[in-house]
């Protein structure tokens, strides 16, 4: 007789398997503004019919933590403090005592909610609803909701599908004067909660944006309002203070951007290659946003007491946007070699055209992010014989995009995981003649829920190398302000949520200076919330507006269909210039996905609460 | 133009036309509950569902636009059935105890049940909520009738500017409750009912009470008096039977006197009242204008006085003294009309019939009675209380003939009788003031430029010599947006008229109720008529005023005038206070 089976999936199974996949993508884009107590609950029940029914604490346990919060969520009933004592018993027993994990976690995730969200528990009890904040955080569209600087996502896609470039770059500037950049380069945290995931994939939001801005024609900004006779100082032409700059330009106010270098743009210019972001496609948005009237003053360094004094007193506000372009040290014996090159100094001169010559060389890149990323990419372009990125965790673990790693893999880098740099060899000469590093095994999770490199037992290893690019970070050059009397915080310069620093006299920071390195969106939100705020503070309550009717959605079946997906210049034709990699959508292409927005602005939520803000 | 063909029927809209208001072109009608034209439309309830050929999913006729070639069914299987499992599954959610509910026989919920013909609930009963709302207050929020539809969210945001109400909880357990889980006297609440009137179900209503009256009218010793005021007789024969033309005010008072009230009389008598105490103090104050703040407003719509003394506390100097009609009657009824009518005083029930669920809040403000004989108003009746009165004594409309109101205090002008609508009380000013100022009567149409349904009116008028820069607004949101005005002194008048309600009085929160129309327009219309066919156009001239004065007051501001009819606002408590009926 047959003793062995090859396994195979019956119809349930895999009926169930799919129904996985849609609760996980369901998961995924959660709205906000649920109940974390009602969550509890539902989720309980999941993990309840998960028990194999073996063990006390699980089979019955879990069940019990579901009663106890069904009690706390009954408004027919009248539940007590002591309820929340009760659970949090129970669950830490289970937490402990169960078999296996699946009660064990299931446990946990109650004690962590216990501890993360007590206030609604009491609140139940107390009020028999919800906190107030919970429905407060409602947001009917998620993609403004999860844009920081709130862009009106379901419109410019409305606007796009009718054809209407020109009025969808009008629509994005109301709150973001990035357009261009923001469809090559961001990060768009709109597409993370998109509620077509419910159906299929997340809308490639991105990728609209760009195909607006690729067909625009050219797009005049909104008039100046009646000038207020205000004078504001940005420090920094970034693009926070651009964006703080445009718009309070556009509010009246006479802005002066003070920047150290020769030439606008921050990060953008000098921190993210031209294959990635075009130079002249940055220059269209910079010179929308001078050409509503802002003065700036290139390659001025205002960091004197003089220079700074002179601003105060000549200006009724200041918004210092000055990013974090500090290199930070490696920290390992032999990091001041000749060949050692942080990468926001090698791309800050590759910004003025400054281009090192790597022909033949083998470079090494030390760390997992975007930086990383661009550099070893960049290096490869210099012409580098060899690019290794060296990186203490894993592959999984990195903070680059996983479309930033795989296109380094392609254009021919080497990726070591799980190495740690331990020192640097150098020639006679004190030349760069290799890189030693330890080999790490993944540990115990920390904080960030990334496992923990530590060493193993392993020998050290040695990489042969000319060229050492550290990219593991950046810090923001905060000494002449910390001097001057600015308040300072971990590195940082403290500002509010508000983007204040010192509300008597009207001083304001925001970007990278005050966030630590972060994203360009985050940048250009802070921008455009001092810009509200300073204009308040002045006296007066602009508001921004863009003017543009939004064509009503039409009515459709939400049939299940594929993203369109961004298409790339082949590795090996891209992988020695420097000129884009990335190719806008076709027409036809384009309007396919714009089809798939599900106009979250009118319907479900949207259509009550407003899935519109037309002004700020 | 946008064409398209329903059930077989072309038609052709212009564009922006939704799918339900196209149907409707056409004598087909789609059935709506949520819906609340240019308020709420939302789409919440899921019931005016169609189908548009080509599509598997159903869309919602109330906010789906008519498109070109769109070919749409409105009563296909698949419609009726999935219609009718949505409003099966918002009845499985809601008390349907309908036999003991105030809605039953006007609720737009069990007419659509009733018209679908749905005998059984294939659902178990699941209504999430507990009701834990204290019936004492003048409104009532009965949860297990709320259906969430909405609309008293957005009639009191959109419309009345206060957002009272707002969703509290998630998922199944989402409701309405007032807004950040507050007490509702803690929220400004102004008491004007527009969420009430606006509410498509039981959900929430007024306080009956009905059995204080009942309670009177069995004592021996008391003497009832009513009083009704002038949007009551636009409204009142709406939910008994009576066709406008046939629901006259005789017969109205007829109805009163079968119930067993012992006089029937008419606010009006006091509106006249208001007019020379309110008209002379206005006088007074434009000839010391450096003592006043201006302008000067209206005080008699206790809903704008709960809106301005939690929204605007800095305006409440503004506010003429004069009490409104009803407290002016009250006070009177337990004095010189008790007098007249050879009564003691102390057994005096006074009884107010009123368009208004604040006039209950107002009747029990503890600063506001002066006549010594306990409250000045005992009680007060919304039209719709009144209607449920008639209904439970089985009195019908052939049952009543037109009677006159007892004297002498039932006389009112035709100047009275528009203080029910928006402008009324400004133009039975002015006729007055003119006559005060120039010592002859104007036209008595002459200030007809301050009628009408719009929001916010103003009109500047020449009394004499003087420029008079008048306004006059309805409906609280349009009365923030004045107030913000006058604050940012974007506008300057002298005299504002203010009334809570949309329209005014005759769209009051306690007029009955007629789901999906507006009818403060149409009521109001009825009272310029009454004006017109009065043979008195003028307040001063009202000869039951006349006699007040020569007999008991002396004249507009005397000392009794300022003992019984006038009151210091600043001191009214804004409390409701908590009756048991």
């Amino acid at each position: 007789m047959n003793r062995l089976f090859i396994k195979s999936q019956d119809i349930v199974q895999k009926t169930v398997e799919g129904l996985h996949k849609d609760l996980e993508r369901r998961i995924i884009a959660s709205p906000p503004g649920q109940c974390p107590v009602d969550l509890t609950a539902s989720f309980l029940r999941l993990c309840h019919s998960q028990s194999c029914g073996k063990c006390a604490p699980c089979r019955v346990g879990l069940g019990q933590l579901q009663l106890i919060i069904d009690d706390i969520l009954d408004t027919d009933k009248e539940p007590r403090m002591e309820d929340i004592k009760l659970l949090e018993k129970t669950a830490t027993a289970i937490s402990v005592s169960a078999d296996c994990a699946i009660g064990a976690e299931a446990a946990k995730m109650v004690l962590r909610g216990i501890q993360g969200y007590r206030d609604d528990f009491e609140s139940h009890i107390k009020d028999h609803t919800c906190t107030p904040t919970i429905r407060n955080n409602d947001q009917p569209v998620p993609c403004v909701a999860m844009c920081p600087a709130g862009v009106d996502v379901p419109g410019y896609i409305a606007l796009l599908r009718a054809g209407r470039y020109d009025d969808a770059v009008k629509l994005i500037r109301k709150d973001n004067p990035f357009p261009t950049v923001c469809a090559l380069i961001c990060e768009h945290p709109c597409e993370n909660k998109c509620r077509r995931t419910l159906v299929d994939a997340p809308i490639n939001i991105r990728g609209l944006k760009r195909y607006a801005v690729d067909n625009c024609g050219s797009v005049p900004v909104p008039e100046k309002m009646d000038n207020t006779g205000k004078k504001i100082a940005v420090i920094g032409g970034g693009p926070s203070g651009l964006s703080a700059a445009y718009f309070l330009s556009i509010m009246g106010h006479q802005v002066t951007i003070f920047e150290k270098r020769s030439q606008l743009g921050g990060m953008l210019r000098y921190g993210i290659p031209n294959y990635r972001l075009p130079r002249e496609r940055l220059q269209w948005d910079i010179d929308a946003i001078l050409s509503t009237g802002v003065e700036c003053k290139l390659d001025c360094d205002i960091s004197s007491p003089e220079a700074i004094a002179e601003i105060k007193e000549k200006y009724d506000a200041i918004y210092i946007s000055i990013g974090s372009h500090n290199a930070k040290g490696i920290g390992i014996p032999g990091e001041y070699s000749k060949g050692v090159i942080p990468a926001v100094e090698m791309l800050r001169g590759i910004g003025d055209d400054a281009m090192p010559d790597f022909a033949g060389k083998s470079v090494v890149v030390i760390g997992g992010g975007n930086v990383a990323m661009d550099v070893a990419r960049t290096a490869k372009r210099l012409g580098a014989s060899e690019v290794s990125i060296v990186y203490r965790r894993r592959k999984d673990d990195m903070t680059a995009l996983p479309n930033e790693i795989e296109g380094a893999i392609a254009e021919g880098c080497s990726l070591l995981e799980l190495k740690a740099p331990s020192r640097i060899e150098n020639d006679k000469y004190g030349r760069v003649k290799a890189l030693w590093v330890k080999p790490q095994i993944a540990g115990q999770a920390d904080n960030s829920g990334r496992p923990k490199p530590v060493d193993s037992s392993e020998a050290e290893e040695k990489i042969p190398c000319d060229i050492i690019i550290s990219a593991i970070g950046q810090a923001t050059d905060i000494q002449f302000f910390e001097d001057y009397g600015i308040p300072v915080f971990r590195g940082n310069i403290k500002a509010e949520a508000n983007s204040v620093v010192d509300s008597s006299n009207g001083t304001y920071a925001g970007g990278d200076c005050v966030t630590g390195p972060s994203t360009v969106i985050n940048a250009i939100a802070a921008g455009k919330v001092a810009a509200a705020n300073i204009d308040a503070y002045l006296g007066f309550n602009h508001e921004i507006e863009a003017n543009v009717d939004i064509p009503l959605p039409g009515i459709s079946d939400h049939i299940p269909s594929g993203r369109i997906e961004m298409k790339e210049r082949y590795a090996k034709q891209r992988g020695s210039d420097f000129d884009e990699i990335e190719y806008g959508m076709t027409h036809e292409e384009a309007l396919r996905e714009a089809s798939r927005c599900l106009r979250c602005d009118y319907h479900g939520f949207g259509s009550f609460r407003g899935g519109r803000n037309d002004k700020w | 133009m946008v064409k398209l063909i329903i059930n077989g029927q072309k038609v052709s809209v212009p564009e922006g036309t939704t799918i339900m208001e196209a149907a409707k072109k056409v004598g087909i009608h789609i059935p709506h509950l949520c819906f609340l034209k240019e308020i709420n439309e939302i789409g919440a309830c899921r019931v005016c569902l169609v189908e548009v050929e080509g599509m598997e999913r159903l869309v919602t006729a109330c906010n789906t636009e008519c498109r070109e070639g769109m070919k749409v069914i409105t009563n296909s299987p698949r419609v009726r059935k999935t219609r009718r499992v949505n409003m099966e599954l918002i009845l499985s959610d809601h008390d349907t105890n309908c036999a003991s509910c105030v809605r039953s026989g006007n609720c737009t919920l069990q007419s659509i049940a009733n018209d679908m013909g749905i005998m059984v609930i294939p659902y178990e009963e699941n209504t999430a909520e507990k009701n834990r709302w204290d019936n004492r207050l003048p409104i009532v929020r009965d949860a297990s009738k709320c259906i969430k539809c909405m609309r008293c969210i957005q009639i009191c945001e959109k419309v009345q500017g206060l957002s009272v109400w707002d969703l509290k909880g998630t998922g199944h357990r989402t409701s309405v409750g007032v807004r950040d889980n507050l007490d509702i006297q803690k929220v400004g609440c102004a008491l004007c009912g527009q969420c009430i009137t606006h509410c498509p179900v039981g959900a929430l209503r007024t306080r009956d009470d009905r059995d204080v009256l009942n309670d009177a009218l069995a004592d021996p010793e008391k003497i009832v008096i009513a009083q009704i005021a002038p949007a009551v007789r636009t409204a009142w024969g709406e939910q008994i039977g009576l066709n406008d033309e046939a629901s006259t005010t005789g017969k109205l008072v007829c109805a009163l006197k079968k119930i067993g009230i012992d006089y029937v009389f008419d606010t009006n008598y006091t509106a006249d009242l208001t007019i020379m105490e309110e008209g002379s103090e206005f006088l007074h104050r434009l000839a010391h204008k450096e003592d006043y703040q201006w302008p000067m407003f209206t005080s008699c719509c206790p809903g704008w006085l709960r809106f301005v003394k939690t929204q605007y506390p800095e305006f409440v100097k503004n506010l003429s003294t004069a009490k409104s009609p009803q407290q002016m009657f009250g006070a009177l009824s337990k004095t010189y009309i008790a007098q007249k009518l050879g009564v003691d005083p102390s057994k005096v029930f006074s009884v107010s019939i009123m368009p208004c669920l604040a006039k209950k809040y107002e009747r029990a403000v503890p600063q506001v009675n002066d006549s010594g004989k306990g409250n000045d108003v005992d009680l007060v009746l919304t039209t719709r209380e009144l209607d449920r009165f008639i209904r439970c004594d089985s009195i019908k409309p052939e049952d009543l003939t037109d009677m006159p109101f007892d004297t002498i205090f039932g006389e009112g002008s035709g100047a009275a009788v528009i203080f029910g609508t928006t402008g009324g009380v400004m133009e039975a000013a002015l006729r007055s003031a003119y006559f005060l100022v120039a010592g002859k009567n104007p036209e008595p149409d002459a200030f007809k430029n301050v009628r009408g349904i719009r929001g916010w009116k103003e009109e500047t008028f020449n009394l004499k010599g003087t420029k008079l820069r008048v306004a006059v607004v309805n409906g609280l949101g349009n009365t923030r947006e004045l107030m913000e005005a006058i604050k940012k002194k974007e506008v300057e008048y002298d005299f504002v008229e203010v009334m809570a309600c949309p329209g005014g009085c005759v769209g009051g929160g306690g007029q009955p109720f007629r789901d999906g129309e507006e009818m403060a327009e149409i009521r109001g219309e009825k009272l310029y008529d009454l004006d017109k066919a009065n043979h008195i156009r003028f307040s001063h001239e009202n000869p039951s005023v006349k006699l007040t004065y020569e007999e008991y007051l002396g004249e507009p501001l005397s000392k009794t005038s300022h003992h019984l009819l006038h009151t210091d606002l600043e001191n009214w408590d804004i409390e409701m206070v908590l009756e048991d009926t």
